[in-house]
C-alpha cells in the first residue's frame, strides 16, 4: 500500500505516470467520472484549508466517488481527547483513502504507519505540502512542456514558506535547472537547503534581494506572499515591499513567455492588473491542483 | 589496581569513555540486575588514558546497535568458557528509537500519546541525526 508524505516518496518515474494521467485527465474529463464509484475519501482537516480540502473533495466528486470528514478538529472526537492513532484506524475502516492535514509536523506521517487505507499529507504545519508541490510540478509541465532546462525564479519569504522548499528539493532532481532566489535578507532560504540541495548537488542558484534585478532572466517566476510581522523592522519592510510586489511595471522586464505562479491565496504580491496577462498562470495552476490530486487518488487506489 | 574476578559466560563492555559507564549501566537496567554485574569505572587505558568497563555474568538481550548511540567509540566482548568469542565495535546505528526526544515544538511527538521517537542518521562522519517526523536535524554527542 503506497501513501503521499513526502514529495520525494514518488520516483521521476511514478511522477511521470501520474502527470501523464493528470493531461489524460484534463483532455478526457468524461471518460474518468466513473473511475471511482463506490469508493469514499475521507478529509480528516485538524487544521482549516479551504483550497486543498475543497479541491481533495472535488476531485473526489468528479471521480464519482464520495466524500466524508471533518474541516476542524473542534467538530471531531479529537476534541473529546483522541489521539490521531485511534482516528485513523477508525476513519479507516470506514473509507478506502483519507486526505489528512494536521497542525503538527510529521502527522501524516506517524498516521500513515497505523492507516489501514492510503493516506495523503495535505499539509502538516509548516514542514510539507506534497500535492502542492504536485500541483505546481504539473503546472510547469503544462506551461513549458517539460521539467527541465528552466531558470526558476523564487520571490518572496524563502525562509518560511515550505511550498517554496518543497519545489526546490523537487525540481533539484530534473535536469538543468537554475535557481534565482528573490528575498530580503531576512527571509533568505535556509542553510540547510543550500547545503543539502544546492551544493550537494551543484546545482547553479543566485540570491538577489530585489525582483527587478532578476526578472529578466526568469522562465518561471514562483511568487509567495511576504508578511509584515517577518521583517525585523518597519524600515527594512517599508524599503522592500514593493520589490516584491509583481505588476504591469516588472513584467514589462520579462520574458514573453515567462509563467507566473503562486501557491495562493494572494494578498498583495501580485497585482490584480497581471490577472489577465497571458504569463499569469496561477488560477490555471489551482484547477492543475484538482486535476493531479484526481490522477492521485487513482494511483493510490489502484483503480487505474 | 582493583581486581574483579574475570566471568566465563557473559558480556564484557570495554572502552566506554570515563565517565559515561554510569548512565550506559542504568539504560541497560543493570542497577536492578539479578546477576552478577560490576561496573568498574576509571580504569587505566593505553588509548584512552583512562575508561570505564562494566562485566555482566549472563547472557543477556541488549540492543547493542543503540549503545552505539550512546557512545560508538565501546567494544562489545562476547564471553564463553572464560574466552572471547566474538568482539563487537559499535559505531553509530542507522536508526535511534526511544533514547533521546525530538524538541520541535511543532512535531507531532510533542502532542500524540505513545508515541516512540525515532531519529535517521544522515551524515555518519558528523554524527547528525534527523527526527523521522518533523526533519529536525540533530547532532550526536557522547
Amino acid at each position: 500500500m503506497k501513501h503521499l508524505i513526502d514529495p520525494m516518496d514518488f520516483s521521476l518515474k511514478e511522477l511521470e505516470d501520474l502527470f501523464e494521467l493528470a493531461e489524460d485527465i484534463i483532455e478526457n474529463e468524461d471518460d474518468f467520472r466513473h473511475a471511482c464509484d463506490h469508493k469514499i475519501l475521507s478529509t480528516l482537516f485538524y487544521e482549516p484549508s479551504t483550497r486543498t480540502r475543497f479541491s481533495f473533495e472535488a476531485a473526489m466528486l468528479r471521480l464519482g466517488g464520495q466524500v466524508i470528514g471533518f474541516s476542524e478538529a473542534s467538530s471531531s472526537s479529537v476534541m473529546k481527547g483522541e489521539s490521531i492513532l485511534d482516528t485513523i484506524r477508525t476513519v479507516g475502516s470506514y473509507v478506502d483513502i483519507i486526505a489528512l492535514r494536521h497542525s503538527k509536523e510529521g502527522g501524516p506521517k506517524f498516521a500513515s504507519q497505523y492507516s489501514p487505507v492510503p493516506l495523503i499529507n495535505a499539509g502538516d504545519g509548516g514542514h510539507q505540502h506534497p500535492t502542492q508541490t504536485l500541483t505546481d510540478l504539473l503546472t510547469i509541465r503544462q506551461a513549458k512542456g517539460q521539467i527541465s532546462d528552466l531558470t526558476v525564479g523564487l520571490c518572496g519569504d524563502l525562509k518560511f514558506g515550505r511550498t517554496v522548499h518543497s519545489l526546490i528539493k523537487a525540481m533539484s532532481r530534473y535536469e538543468n535547472i537554475n535557481f534565482v532566489l528573490i528575498s530580503p535578507q531576512e527571509l533568505q532560504i535556509p542553510e540547510y537547503i543550500k547545503m543539502e540541495i544546492f551544493n550537494k548537488k551543484s546545482i547553479p542558484f543566485a540570491e538577489v534581494e530585489r525582483l527587478e534585478d532578476a526578472v529578466e532572466r526568469l522562465d518561471i517566476l514562483y511568487m509567495t506572499r511576504v508578511q509584515k510581522e517577518r521583517f525585523f523592522n518597519e524600515e527594512d519592510y517599508i524599503r522592500l515591499k514593493d520589490s516584491y510586489i509583481l505588476n504591469k511595471d516588472k513584467l514589462k522586464l520579462a520574458k514573453k513567455d515567462l509563467s507566473i505562479l503562486h501557491p495562493l491565496p494572494r494578498v498583495s504580491e501580485i497585482s490584480y492588473e497581471v490577472d489577465d496577462d497571458s504569463r499569469a498562470w496561477y488560477f490555471r495552476q489551482v484547477k492543475y491542483g484538482m486535476y493531479i490530486r484526481m490522477a492521485l487518488i487513482m494511483k493510490l487506489l489502484g483503480v487505474m | 589496581m582493583l581486581n574483579i574476578d574475570s566471568i566465563s559466560k557473559g558480556i564484557v563492555i570495554d572502552h566506554i569513555n570515563a565517565g559515561y559507564g554510569y548512565s550506559i549501566f542504568k539504560y541497560l537496567g543493570l542497577d536492578k540486575a539479578d546477576f552478577a554485574v560490576a561496573l568498574i569505572m576509571n580504569v587505566p587505558s593505553k588509548k584512552f588514558g583512562k575508561k570505564d568497563l562494566i562485566k555482566i555474568e549472563n547472557v543477556i538481550d541488549v540492543d547493542l546497535t543503540m549503545l552505539g548511540f550512546i557512545d560508538p567509540n565501546i567494544t562489545i566482548n562476547i564471553i564463553e568458557d572464560e574466552k572471547i568469542v566474538k568482539k563487537i565495535n559499535l559505531s553509530l546505528p542507522e536508526r535511534v528509537e526511544g533514547i533521546i526526544e525530538c524538541k520541535n515544538p511543532r512535531c507531532i511527538t510533542s502532542e500524540e500519546r505513545n508515541i516512540v521517537h525515532k531519529f535517521i542518521l544522515i551524515d555518519k562522519e558528523n554524527g547528525i541525526y534527523k527526527c523521522e517526523y518533523c526533519d529536525q536535524i540533530y547532532a550526536w554527542e557522547c
